[in-house]
């Protein structure tokens, strides 16, 4: 089964009169322990297409399966329980909630999610450990670099062992040493815990982390390498 | 603590300023409402214990239809027997006979048309202040003393004083012609416009005598130890009447309807300005509310894409408010509370209550009274309020898209 399905995806914005095609007959497959970059210049569609298969958006056409479930006609609720239990979300950049400290930050999502009060304790702990964040568990977001915001969000992300990380842009903000841990961090978890990643990216350094490479241009893929294989 | 719990206090204090003002606002006009509330009510009481104490009572039992025609032939039969089983069965001892008549009061110059009341000088005391308040004189002491007692304006007006004597004409329970003669034996100032210029008491067995009421009487006055005694005893009462008699007991807000208008009316001109508050504060948490979503526009959709539902969001905000109100509500009642009990040993005037004052023999000056009630009634209000106001904020994240929300900055 594959992790993530998309068919004949259109999205269509209009910005003032003009009809912006931010999908263009999308189809893409993505195997479960995949770890998948889009690569597109700023404008070629990797948001669009990441918050399709995330659920945050509907596609105009097309259809949208994550991990064997259709989602693109499922209801506002539904989509929101599917994210909470399914998919870990990191974005570019503020991305935590600003007065809650690292730990609590994870436990927050775990506490949504109906987790025992030790059940979090213990997993925010382990999972701050592993993402190296030991230690720094009581400090604020503004209290840590950008990295370490990022690895909290990473932490956010796959504390409750989902089978599909979407991160978009997720090294935007940071330096390219933060960067090649951060993609480290992902390399590791997807080959420890078989998470599958999709990581929307225009920085090339990212890229060469993927096993696999899509490449979109005004919404259309239109490469598509298989990195391993190389 | 809760992480909810914990989120929303750390919320609140992302704008100290913003917060605190919130907060003031609340705790200014519980403050307010704690103390008027209190006032008000103290007031109230006052006012009707001293109102019924002049006379009235606060149960009476009468002939049906005697409250509104007072026809002498109107009467409670056996009223002495009555009288002594309502004291037996009751334990009540401030209980008394009363009668009353229509009658034209002379002196040498002049002539007033007053309603004579017989009253039993060994009860009557009892049942109200008007004895007490004889200020010239003395109030009869035996039942069958020839004796008059009148109000200070009636005494001024046909120009007498103590000692001097009036001539009575009316007509008795029977319809015939009564006539008697009474020395003014003393003379009251209740201070109360009404009693002071139209109403006169003699002894009991004189007027029974003189109107020919046999062993009858037009009313049964009772007092009972608190206001909220009244519809206890009303009913106890009730259940002691004769059986097959059509008599009624009535409660002090049917003898006087006036009063419970009233202060009806001061209470609602009094809402009305309380309601007005309310908005107000209500308006001020919306905005601040309103506010502090669209700040966290950014955050809000970061947190929906990682599941969490508006609904969840929504009860943040509610629960954000929830604690400023509750801050508002114990701050508020504490400082109400502070000003309350400071005017309660100090007094309190303000211009224009001297008015009402006057109008119910009340002291111009008055002691608040904090209850448990008074404290909080205002404030729970506000904080309903509140919450009320927030819904709007909170419910508005429904209209929140995740992707919209975050590309805001
Ligand atoms: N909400 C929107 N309204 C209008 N146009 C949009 C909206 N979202 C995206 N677009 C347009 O769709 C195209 C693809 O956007 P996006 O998926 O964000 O690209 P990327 O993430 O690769 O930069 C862009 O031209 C963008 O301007
Ligand atoms: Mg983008």
């Amino acid at each position: 089964m594959s992790a993530v399905r998309c068919i004949d995806l259109c999205k269509t914005y209009r910005q003032g009169d003009q009809d912006i095609k931010a999908l263009d007959h999308v189809s893409l497959e993505i195997a479960a322990k995949g770890f998948v970059c889009l690569s597109a210049p700023s404008g070629g569609g990797k948001t669009t297409l990441l918050n399709a298969i995330g659920g945050l958006d509907i596609p105009d056409s097309g259809e949208v399966w994550v991990a064997g479930q259709r989602i693109d006609q499922l209801s506002k609720g539904a989509l929101a329980s599917l994210r909470l239990q399914q998919i870990g979300f990191v974005f570019q950049a503020y991305n935590l909630i600003p007065v809650l400290s690292a730990r609590e930050n994870v436990e927050f999502v775990m506490q949504v999610q109906g987790v025992s009060k030790d059940g979090r304790r213990e997993k925010s702990t382990a999972i701050l450990k592993e993402v190296g964040l030991a230690g720094l568990e009581d400090r604020r977001p503004a209290e840590m670099s950008g990295g370490q915001q990022q690895r909290v969000a990473v932490a956010r992300a796959i504390v409750s062992k989902p089978a599909l990380v979407l991160a978009d842009e997720p090294t935007a903000n940071l330096d390219s040493k933060t960067s090649d841990e951060l993609m480290e961090l992902f390399v590791e978890l997807n080959e420890h815990h078989g998470t599958t990643f999709v990581i929307a990216t225009h920085d090339r350094r990212v890229m060469g982390y993927a096993k696999r490479l899509i490449k979109m241009l005004d919404g259309r893929i239109v490469d598509d390498i298989n990195q391993r294989a190389a | 603590m809760n992480i909810t719990l914990r989120l929303a206090w750390r919320n609140l204090w992302r704008q100290p300023r913003r917060t605190w003002l919130t907060i003031g606002a609340m705790v200014f006009s519980n403050a307010l409402l704690v103390f008027m509330i209190s006032l008000q009510f103290g007031m109230y009481d006052l006012m009707i214990d001293n109102t019924l104490q002049a006379f009235t009572g606060h149960i009476q039992v009468q002939a049906p239809g005697y409250k509104d025609d007072l026809k002498m032939r109107q009467v409670v039969p056996a009223v002495n027997a009555l009288a002594s089983d309502i004291r037996r069965e009751t334990g009540l001892d401030r209980v008394a006979v009363r009668s009353a008549a229509f009658a034209l009061v002379s002196s040498e110059d002049r002539s007033y048309g007053v309603q004579v009341f017989g009253a039993d000088p060994q009860h009557e005391a009892q049942v109200s202040s008007l004895p007490g308040l004889v200020r010239d004189g003395r109030f009869p002491t035996d039942a069958n003393a020839q004796e008059i007692v009148i109000g200070a304006v009636l005494a001024r007006n046909l120009r007498v004083s103590v000692g001097d004597e009036l001539t009575l004409l009316g007509s008795g329970r029977d319809g015939s012609f009564a006539a008697a003669v009474a020395t003014i034996s003393g003379i009251f100032d209740s201070g109360i416009a009404d009693l002071d210029r139209n109403i006169a008491e003699v002894p009991l067995g004189f007027f029974n005598d003189v109107f020919y009421m046999e062993d009858a009487g037009h009313a049964i006055v009772v007092v009972t130890p608190n206001l909220d005694d009244v519809e206890a005893y009303r009913s106890r009462i009730e259940s002691l009447l004769p059986v097959g008699s059509n008599l009624v007991v009535h409660d002090w807000n049917a003898l006087q309807p006036g009063l419970k208008q009233a202060i009806q009316a001061d209470l609602s001109s009094a809402f009305f300005m309380y309601g007005v508050l309310v908005v107000l504060v209500a308006f001020s948490v919306m905005n601040t509310q309103l506010m502090s979503v669209l700040e966290r526009t950014h955050e809000f959709g970061i947190v929906m894409s990682l599941g969490l539902t508006p609904g969840r969001l929504g009860r943040l905000v509610l629960l954000e408010t929830v604690l400023m109100g509750l801050a508002g509500m114990l701050l508020g009642a504490l400082v109400g509370g502070a000003i309350t009990l400071w005017f309660s040993y100090n007094g309190f005037s303000y211009p224009g209550m001297d008015q009402l004052a006057a109008n119910f023999n009340l002291p111009s000056r008055f002691y608040p009274q904090a209850t448990l009630l008074t404290l909080f009634a205002g404030p729970a209000v506000v904080f309903i309020g509140s919450i009320c106001s927030a819904t709007y904020p909170a419910l508005r994240l429904h209209w929140l898209h995740p992707v919209e929300a975050m590309r805001a900055v």
